[in-house]
């Protein structure tokens, strides 16, 4: 029924799960770095998720997505295989550029081990020596590792609890890494602006290339709202046409952290707001005592 | 006919529109103009002399025949009217209500010599609305022809050039970024203003044209222009993408939160019905004391929307005079009636910080008006040492928008200096067989000629397919007659038929 049909999902923890959308078209021509914006249903908010992966004999996207939030929350619930998303558009923004780096480093952290991993398999296929490094709270988190290691000729993981691998922040893992290697020509990094930041001050000692994929909050993704604009030194840039991929050593994370926060007292409201509603709708079905719908209640088809 | 109408027997005075108590309005989202009666139009209706002259078709940025229509219309013959309407101008709602008519065709209206002009707008008004409760639409029998059209961007310039094309028989796609069509009529204008039911009635015609519509769909991105006409096997193409990337002031204290473009309060409250939050998921930025900066349409509808949402106080901060703002007149007049307070010869030099990165205050400095400039009015000029300061903890810029940079990224569409699509007088950019027209083109400008272009661009993509039909009037361009053939254009080698079913 659905044009945008998920067709395999899984779950990595239980805040991190994964989909796969079916939409040959896009499979055919995304990117590494690209995203593509996302609407659960015709009252949902309209939101930005990297493509972490694409295949384009199978004709799908994926996407990893983190539950952090009413919207995010919500489509953990109710994306199911053989169901559809409202919408999905993309792919959009500039593709990262690949460059003719010859050893690299690719971080990912939080939301972002993910979409870093297009970046660092497109890098090997164009023949550099990749080193990954990835960050995790604690060892019941990680995912992917066998997609990474095929692709990273050294693969670093962090934890912050030191369940496994190094015990300490992703920075620590760049530290190690640039220590062992004198030649690093570029660092990718991807994941909560904070962690950025610490990547972009751990390389500007070493003036580095340090490329990072900002996720300031977006509207439309095409360029006619502003609300996605970041600052670039003293230039302003909209990250949904501009980038999203930025020089890290010219970012104003600051401003970015500041921005992101516009919303979190109505963002509260929306989850406490959707929670009450899923508590009632639990109420309801167990009063008339009805087998558990499986559509959520706000899903409603106006 | 009954005698002659001059101007000492025509109703001396306009026709009043009925419209919401500016109290009560100034709460909800319904719209503002109720609309004529029929007792109303046709009683309007009487002021038009029927001139000889008819200086209103000169004045109508697409040539509507207005003297026509409003005959019809004086006749009781409403679906007349509608048709002589739908020749020219296929979304009468949408311009009735819109169309800046005070510098278009009444700005020129006879009767506007020494009364107040016929109002034409709000008859034509009248007759779409009642076409869309009639149900009636003007779908010709169109014989197909082999012809595939691709239209980007769903605005009224690409509404217009796939109702000429899908009227000349061909296979049209409209493809939209956004999950819902209409452009700015959609993501911008207020339902206040223009209520969806009306977007959506004028798309369902297109539909029934044979129109298609394709939304969530990333042109540039998911496929380029030059892949539409080699690969996707599009005969001929049309660029409506709009212009909306929308310009900040680029003062101190641009960034802070609390501080954002008309576009984006507008998206998010219209499209994303976020004034309907939490049922909505898309949270809204509410202020108590909202400043807007800017007086155009785009700054009139802010200031409006923002007070329905609950501001105390709404102020328009602009640098020149009321004289020169561009919106129209109506919408400066009905948001003064809704208590916007007007801040003329004002210009914002600083956003002031509450210190925890969001807005507490504007600075701004008077302004008076000096020699004209370019555009012909008086440049502002600030006056030294007037700066003040002001409470205000939510800045809404709405002072003009540029092109879009995706089509220049992704194609090979030549730009002119400004970044805007480069198209010749006959909408026909570098790119053989893709034209483009509306606002990509000549920067933010009316629906009515976004509406014209996309239809010029439509008789030029007709022209390069070789096919002609018979809804378009074919003037020859000289005047004499020799670029003619029996009035059929030489260069339009083949017609397809089309008659009315
Ligand atoms: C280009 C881009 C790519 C992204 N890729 C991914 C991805 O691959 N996987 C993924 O899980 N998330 C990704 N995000 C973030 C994702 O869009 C947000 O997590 C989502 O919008 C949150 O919506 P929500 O309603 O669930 O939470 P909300 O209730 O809206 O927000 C909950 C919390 O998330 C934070 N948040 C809200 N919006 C964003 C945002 N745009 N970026 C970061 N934090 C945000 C808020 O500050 C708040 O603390 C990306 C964002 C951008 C701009
Ligand atoms: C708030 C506001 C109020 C206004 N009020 C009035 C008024 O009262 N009267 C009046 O005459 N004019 C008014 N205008 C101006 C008028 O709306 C515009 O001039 C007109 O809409 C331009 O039409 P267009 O078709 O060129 O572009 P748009 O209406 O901007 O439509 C372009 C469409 O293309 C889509 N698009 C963009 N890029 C892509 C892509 N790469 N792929 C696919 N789709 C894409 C966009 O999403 C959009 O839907 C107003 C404008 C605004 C913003
Ligand atoms: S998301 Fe609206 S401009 Fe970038």
């Amino acid at each position: 029924m659905s044009r945008f049909e998920i067709i395999k999902r899984e779950d990595f923890s239980d805040v991190t799960y994964l989909l796969e959308i079916l939409h040959p078209m896009m499979a055919k021509v995304a990117r590494p770095g690209q995203f593509v914006i996302v609407m659960l249903h015709e009252h949902g908010e309209r939101i930005p998720l990297t493509i972490a992966d694409f295949d384009r004999n199978a004709g799908t996207i994926t996407l990893v997505i983190q539950a952090v939030g009413k919207t995010t929350k919500e489509m953990q619930r109710a994306c199911r295989v053989g169901t559809g998303l409202y919408a999905m558009v993309g792919p959009m923004g500039i593709p990262s550029p690949i460059s003719h780096a010859k050893k690299v480093v690719c971080v990912g952290g939080g939301l972002g081990v993910a979409p870093v991993y297009p970046q660092a398999r497109a890098f090997k296929e164009a023949g550099a020596y990749v080193i990954g490094v990835l960050g995790f709270r604690n060892k019941s988190l990680i995912f992917w590792e066998d997609k990474f290691r095929a692709c990273c000729d050294e693969f670093i993981v962090c934890t912050d609890d030191g369940s496994a691998g190094i015990k300490g922040l992703v920075t620590e893992g760049i530290k190690q890494a640039i220590a062992m290697h004198s030649d690093i020509d570029e660092v990718v990094a991807i994941g909560p602006p904070i962690m950025m930041k610490g990547c972009a001050e751990a390389t500007r000692p070493h003036q580095i290339k340090t490329m990072v994929s900002l996720n300031p909050l977006m509207v439309d993704g095409t360029g006619m709202c502003g609300g996605c604009r970041v600052k670039l030194g003293d230039k302003v840039k909209f990250a949904c046409v501009d980038g999203p991929d930025f020089d890290g050593h010219l970012v104003d994370f600051d401003d970015l952290m500041t921005r992101l926060r516009r919303y979190t007292k109505e963002e509260r409201m929306s989850l406490d707001h959707w929670e009450k509603n899923c508590r009632m709708q639990k109420q309801i079905e167990a009063a008339s005592a009805l087998p558990a719908s499986p559509a959520p209640a706000s899903k409603v088809k106006r | 006919m009954a005698k002659k109408r001059t101007i000492r027997t025509i109703p001396q005075e306009r026709t009043p529109m009925r419209e919401q108590d500016p109290q009560a309005r100034a709460k909800n989202f319904e719209e503002v103009a109720c609309g004529y009666s029929i007792e109303d139009a046709l009683r309007e209706s009487e002021r038009c002399m029927l001139c000889p002259d008819e200086p209103c078709i000169a004045g109508c940025p697409v040539g509507i025949d207005i003297p026509g229509f409003i005959q019809k219309l004086g006749e009781k013959d409403f679906r007349g009217a509608y048709d002589i309407l739908t020749d020219t101008n296929l979304l009468p709602s949408i311009c009735g209500r819109v169309c800046p008519q005070e510098t278009q065709c009444e700005g020129v209206c006879t009767v506007g010599d020494s009364l107040e002009p016929v109002a034409i707008g709000r008859l034509e008004r009248f007759v779409g609305d009642t076409a869309i409760k009639e149900g009636w639409v003007n779908i010709p029998y169109i014989e197909p022809t082999r012809f595939r059209v691709g239209i980007v961007g769903s605005g009224p310039a690409g509404m217009a050039c796939a109702a000429d094309m899908a009227k000349a028989g061909c296979d049209v796609t409209v493809y939209e970024a956004f999950h819902q069509p209409g452009g700015v009529l959609r993501y911008g204008i207020p339902d206040f203003r223009l209520p969806n039911e009306v977007i959506d009635a004028e798309i369902n015609n297109l539909r029934k044209l044979g129109v298609k519509f394709e939304c969530n769909t990333l042109v540039g991105r998911l496929f380029t222009i030059e892949q539409m006409i080699e690969e996707m096997g599009f005969h001929t193409v049309f660029v409506g993408v709009g212009a909306g990337y929308p310009t900040m002031l680029g003062i101190p204290g641009d960034s802070l939160n609390g501080v954002l473009s008309a576009n984006e309060l507008l998206t998010r409250c219209n499209l994303m019905r976020a004034k309907e939050f939490p049922n909505f998921d898309t949270p809204l930025p509410l202020g108590h004391r909202v400043a807007v900066v800017g007086a155009g349409n785009t700054a009139m509808d802010a200031m409006r929307v923002s007070k329905r949402l609950g501001a105390e106080k709404v102020y328009c901060i602009y640098r020149r005079s009321r004289k020169e703002a561009p919106a129209r007149v109506e919408e400066v007049h009905h948001a003064e009636q809704e208590e916007i307070e007007f801040h003329w010869l004002t210009n914002p030099v600083a956003v002031l910080d509450d210190g925890k990165g969001s807005v507490r205050g504007m600075r701004c400095i008077r302004m008076e008006l000096g020699e004209p400039d370019d555009s012909g009015r008086r440049r502002p000029v600030p006056i030294a040492g007037s700066e003040f300061d002001f409470e205000t903890d939510l800045i809404v810029y709405a002072i003009g928008t540029n092109a879009n940079p995706i089509m220049g990224q992704t194609s090979k569409l030549k730009l002119n200096k400004w970044g805007y699509i480069g198209a010749d007088e006959n909408l026909a950019t570098s790119v053989a067989g893709v034209y483009a027209g509306g606002d990509i083109v000549t920067g933010a400008a009316t629906v009515i000629e976004a509406m014209g272009a996309g239809r010029k661009a439509a008789r030029s993509m007709k022209a390069y397919l070789g096919i002609r039909d018979s809804s378009l009037p074919y003037m020859a361009q000289d005047g004499n007659g020799a670029g003619s053939l029996f009035g059929i254009d030489l260069k339009e080698r083949n017609f397809a038929r089309v008659r009315v079913a």
